[in-house]
């Protein structure tokens, strides 16, 4: 019962996050100092720009006009791209670019992960010998290369010289499976080389600090294997600040691939609010920022569930507070 | 007699950034079989350090431990870290003082009380499960398929502990070392942790090493007790001689500084003026010298070697107690 109510409380809390960051958004829209008509449909006659005005809200005062976009969004209606002649809608843009901004981070994370925590932990269990040294200084010069940079050393060297990749453009799975990762190869490395010297620093500080405890000492005592010490007796105390930053780096991810997504033409959701600010599609970009924070809510939301599996004591603090 | 446990000059240095840091040095000791050894001292004599660096459990590259430690006729200095590893459990365990930093906050006490049975005794899950219950019950846990379910901070520092000496138990050690089970615990407690210990003892023909800084506790559950000072051994006897007719002046200080019941109200506690000395700068004399009522010019310039009585008992001092000078 008490948990029941823990959920609904924090689910209300991040019910409340979403209806701010909306609105915010739509003020941030309306307060742009020209008339958002007259830039959302350059070539528009002063009547159709009336209608425009009327249909999305825009003579209502803020709070109307956020009121009526709420209730469109919230029935799956998130506006026109005007550009088009209004026969473009936010949502089939979006419902084309999200899954492969979804699975973009979705394979970003599986192989910056899988590379992070075999070295996080190898290099907290060599702390200060070579193997971390090794570890540590190649990881820091790769985190000091953007993205960018990384994915145009690989469109030049993997793409042009070697032939090896196509440089450019998406695959659904439906033109084959290799085809799909063929293209997803360059945009998921230039993505996750930053992530996993990010997620191989946090695990193994918190490692190093874990070794120390008396458990581990308690756990040797016991006869137990090192392996089997550093990954079941260290590794899961230790993963919580890399599951929780990992859940968070997702939010940013989808929306926040831009540049990547740009560079390699994978056409997913940051490609798209690049296009929405270039076309001053603004009402397109209040509703895509909306969809990227709900995505951020939800993965705070799975981080807040997921502790608790990590970490038993998080679950009974909730309720004993 | 013969011993369960040797250790013959064993020394362990740490490096540190200010310089090598002797913590153990040149300590000689023999554990009788079936026997209790109380190990006492003040923090920071290095009566952690020792039972640990005997049982192998320092480990990184900061540590350099030197000497010979020979348990039940394998010679552990001489042995890899794997062929140690299997002595643990059956051979040597190791009770923590403080058992909620001892047990893995995220694992259920079941996992941790049935991983050793596994892996040491190659037990199956159910198998191991079963017998965790019946160690439980052994360490007198009540409701111990509840307890076999909970995670450790569910549960109160009595029953911590209790769970920490089923773990150490449960492979049948034939050597417990227990590093201050009870400092941690209030004192009603203590006595129960002490009583469970002495007849878990006896049952199983477990011998065991306390290590405590309470000579109440050393005098009620050890046989032989040793006493430390700045990581050497300066006086081992058996329990009773010690306590009648000691001859080392810290053991003497040590037990004046009991607070005592008997004492009029107001009476200024004995202390033993000043500190230990800096383990990075030990005393070229006897240790003690600094601090020692009864130090000569001779304490201060020469080191003193153990001396050993014609009944056993073993002393580190130039002048000791009950010797005309």
């Amino acid at each position: 019962m008490e948990k029941l109510k823990f959920w609904l409380q924090r689910v209300a809390q991040l019910f409340v996050v979403l209806l701010l960051v909306t609105f915010g958004v739509s003020l941030l829209v309306r307060i742009i100092p020209v008339d958002l008509a007259t830039i959302v449909m350059p070539v528009a006659d002063e009547n159709q720009r009336a209608a425009f005005r009327a249909s999305i809200g825009l003579n209502k005062g803020p709070i109307g006009y956020y009121l009526q976009w709420l209730g469109n969004f919230v029935q799956g209606d998130l506006g026109k791209i005007y550009y088009s002649g209004g026969t473009e809608t936010v949502s089939g843009h979006l419902i084309k670019a999200m899954p492969r901004s979804l699975l973009l981070m979705a394979y970003t994370q599986i192989f910056a992960l899988g590379i992070a925590i075999p070295l996080g932990v190898l290099s907290a269990y060599r702390a200060g010998r070579r193997a971390d040294r090794v570890i540590s200084n190649t990881l820091f010069i790769f985190s000091s290369i953007p993205g960018f940079a990384i994915g145009l050393i690989l469109i030049i060297v993997v793409g042009t010289k070697l032939a090896w990749l196509p440089t450019l453009g998406y695959a659904t799975y439906s033109e084959g499976i290799w085809e799909h990762f063929k293209h997803m190869i360059m945009p998921v490395l230039s993505l996750s080389f930053g992530l996993i010297s990010q997620y191989t620093r946090l695990l193994r500080a918190d490692m190093i600090a874990s070794l120390r405890e008396d458990y581990v000492t308690m756990a040797m005592s016991k006869g137990l294997s090192d392996r089997r010490i550093l990954w079941q007796h260290v590794f899961r105390p230790s993963s919580i600040t890399l599951f929780t930053s990992a859940a968070l780096s997702m939010g940013g991810l989808i929306g926040g691939a831009i540049v990547i997504e740009s560079i390699f033409a994978t056409y997913g959701v940051g490609f798209e609010i690049f296009a929405a600010i270039g076309g001053r599609q603004y009402i397109m970009l209040q509703s895509s920022v909306a969809v990227i924070a709900l995505f951020y809510v939800f993965f705070n939301l799975v981080v807040d569930i997921g502790s608790g599996f990590v970490d038993p004591r998080t679950r009974d603090r909730r309720t004993n507070v | 007699m013969s011993s369960l446990l040797s250790i013959k000059n064993m020394s362990v240095n740490f490096d540190t950034p200010r310089g090598s840091l002797e913590a153990v040095r040149g300590v000689d000791i023999e554990i009788p079989a079936g026997m209790s050894v109380g190990v006492v001292g003040e923090s920071g004599s290095g009566k952690t350090v020792m039972c640990r660096a005997a049982m192998g459990l320092l480990q990184g590259s900061t540590v350099n431990r030197t000497g010979t430690v020979i348990f039940d006729g394998h010679e552990l200095t001489a042995m890899s870290k794997e062929q140690v590893r299997e002595l643990f459990g059956s051979g040597m365990a190791m009770i923590f003082q403080d058992p909620l930093t001892a047990l893995n906050p995220v694992r259920r006490i079941g996992v941790q009380l049935s991983e050793g049975l596994r892996v040491r005794l190659g037990m199956s899950k159910s198998d191991a499960m079963a017998r965790s219950k019946e160690l439980l019950e052994l360490v007198r846990i009540p409701n111990a398929a509840a307890v076999l379910k909970s995670f450790p901070y569910q549960l109160s520092g009595g029953m911590r502990q209790r769970v920490m000496i089923a773990i150490a138990i449960s492979c049948n050690p034939k050597l417990l070392f227990a590093d201050e089970p009870t400092t941690a615990l209030d004192v009603t407690v203590q006595a129960q942790i002490l009583q469970l210990l002495r007849e878990l003892r006896e049952d199983l023909k477990m011998s065991m090493v306390l290590v405590t800084h309470d000579l109440g506790v050393v005098a009620g559950n050890t046989d032989y007790v040793a006493v430390m000072y700045a990581g050497e051994v300066v006086e081992y006897a058996p329990t009773k001689k010690l306590f009648a007719d000691m001859r080392m002046p810290y053991t003497e200080a040590l037990l004046n500084s009991i607070p005592r019941v008997d004492h009029k109200s107001g009476t200024r506690l004995t202390v033993i003026a000043g500190r230990l000395p800096d383990p990075t700068n030990r005393p070229v004399g006897c240790s003690f010298a600094p601090r020692c009522k009864y130090a000569q010019d001779k304490c201060t310039t020469d080191h003193p070697e153990l001396k050993t009585d014609p009944d056993g008992h073993i002393y580190r001092c130039w002048f000791p107690i009950g010797e005309s000078l």
